[in-house]
């Protein structure tokens, strides 16, 4: 038996590009918009859904046989939330630099839309291998956004990487400028639109017929 | 397995099921918690070593925080309202009465911290406010003439990111170096103002931090507020 076979590979690598949470689905764009102003937030972000995201789907995917279907919603929040209140604690305990930069948005991950939405799609009708795969995969998918996001703006925006200045003296010296509006939410939302642009453009059959 | 031994859709299914699953992760929960809780409080505790040490333009790494802090920290205690030292508060170590105040009021009066930099003293006093979602802190570290500003670092639970978080950065404090809390003998503050303007009674004043507004003016109202208690204090030392 091969540890990925056609359907858990589709799993984990189909949200990397045309079922992205993110570009494709829509999905947790508010959390995509605000952790990105620097890379090194958006990058601990993508770490923390990933890690939550497949945590989840496993649980959801163990307890399958067990929920009742009117409370679904309700058992995949509470596996959320703990989930996301044990990160949290974890970071506190050990990453305590980490947890403060991210501050607000470590809690917010139990409201990613991608969040529910796995365990919802997914997890409650796989098993906890593929799911958890699936999780992986999605978490993957939301996290390479945001690092592309964070990477443009924080360069662009700051003139540095991680902290670290990239954008030499002397460029400043002959009157170039840090672009203010890279760090605003706004430009944010108008480069995940370039990003959606050029993925839909490099893939056709994602594009609606008229 | 028994097929259907249990109708997973009626009331008494659901209700146990919830109620099971509710125990189980509010006990996980508590135990993680409770294992990791020393933890944390002893990174809570080294992380305002630091920002006290960073009052002081010094900047510590965790490891290093705590040898840095029993250097420099000679002294600590708590003050009345008239200025006064209050007996039988002395100490500087966490678990003495000005540590704990800084995050829990103490009845008895305000924490000072007494630092002594090159053989200066340098009196640190904690700040807390309210900014713009949350509360917002910081560390005043005043000359003994009591009156200009040593150093200054302000902190954050969940300012705007990339707008009104920029308070916490070592560039806001170091605009506070020099300012002076006391005008014609009567205390003022300093206020933050946006880039370009100036203070409006003659106090001396700092630039805020571009698109956080609110923020920038909870500083100023929180070191109005806060340092305003220490009123006395600091005149006791001028005289």
């Amino acid at each position: 038996m091969a540890i990925l076979s056609g359907k858990t590979k589709a799993a984990l690598l189909g949200p990397l590009n045309k079922d992205n949470p993110v570009i494709v689905q829509v999905l947790g764009i508010c959390s995509a918009l605000a952790v990105t102003a620097k890379l090194e937030p958006a990058i601990v972000m993508a770490i923390a859904v990933t890690v939550v995201v497949a945590l989840a789907n496993v649980i959801i995917s163990l307890l399958r046989k067990l929920i009742p279907t009117r409370v679904r919603m309700i058992v995949q929040l509470m596996v959320a939330a703990t989930l996301v209140a044990i990160v949290s604690e974890l970071l506190k305990a050990y990453a305590f630099d980490v947890n403060r930069q991210l501050s607000v948005f470590v809690g917010l991950i139990v409201s990613n839309c991608i969040l529910m939405g796995r365990m919802e799609a997914f997890a409650l009708g796989n098993g906890p291998w593929p799911s958890f795969l699936d999780g992986i995969g999605n978490g993957l998918g939301y996290g390479w956004i945001l690092v592309v996001l964070g990477f443009v703006r924080e360069l662009f925006g700051s003139g540095t990487l991680l902290g670290y200045q990239i954008i030499p003296q002397i460029f400043y010296d002959a009157g170039y400028q840090n672009n203010g509006f890279m760090s605003l939410a706004p430009m944010a939302i108008l480069l995940t639109g370039v990003i959606i642009w050029i993925h839909r453009a490099r893939n056709k059959d994602l594009q609606e017929t008229e | 397995m028994e097929e259907k031994a249990m109708n997973r859709e009626s009331n008494v299914y659901t209700i146990l099921f919830s109620a099971i699953m509710v125990v189980i992760f509010a006990l996980g929960l508590s135990l993680i918690h409770q294992t990791l809780r020393p933890k944390q409080i002893q990174n809570e505790n080294v992380d305002t070593m630091r920002q006290i040490l960073r009052s002081l333009n010094i900047e510590a790494s965790a490891a290093e925080a705590e040898a840095k802090y029993a250097e420099l920290i000679k002294n600590a205690y708590l003050i009345a309202p008239d200025g006064s030292k209050v007996v039988g508060t002395e100490g500087t170590q966490y678990y003495d009465r000005a540590f704990s105040a800084i995050s829990r009021r103490d009845a008895a009066g305000l924490p000072v911290f007494e630092a002594n930099v090159n053989g200066n003293t340098i009196f640190i006093l904690p700040m807390r406010g309210a900014g713009m979602w949350a509360p917002i802190w910081g560390y005043l570290a005043v000359n003994a003439d009591g009156n200009t500003i040593f150093g200054a670092t302000f902190d954050h639970t969940s300012e705007t990111p990339g707008l009104g978080d920029a308070i916490a950065t070592q560039a806001f404090g170091e605009r506070y170096i020099g300012k002076r809390l006391f005008q014609n003998g009567a205390f003022t503050s300093v206020s933050v103002v946006k880039p370009g303007a100036s203070s409006l009674r003659g106090e001396d004043y700092v630039d805020g931090v571009s698109g956080g507004t609110i923020t920038s003016r909870s500083v100023g109202v929180m070191m109005y507020q806060s340092i305003g208690a220490y009123e006395n204090f600091l005149m006791n030392l001028q005289r």
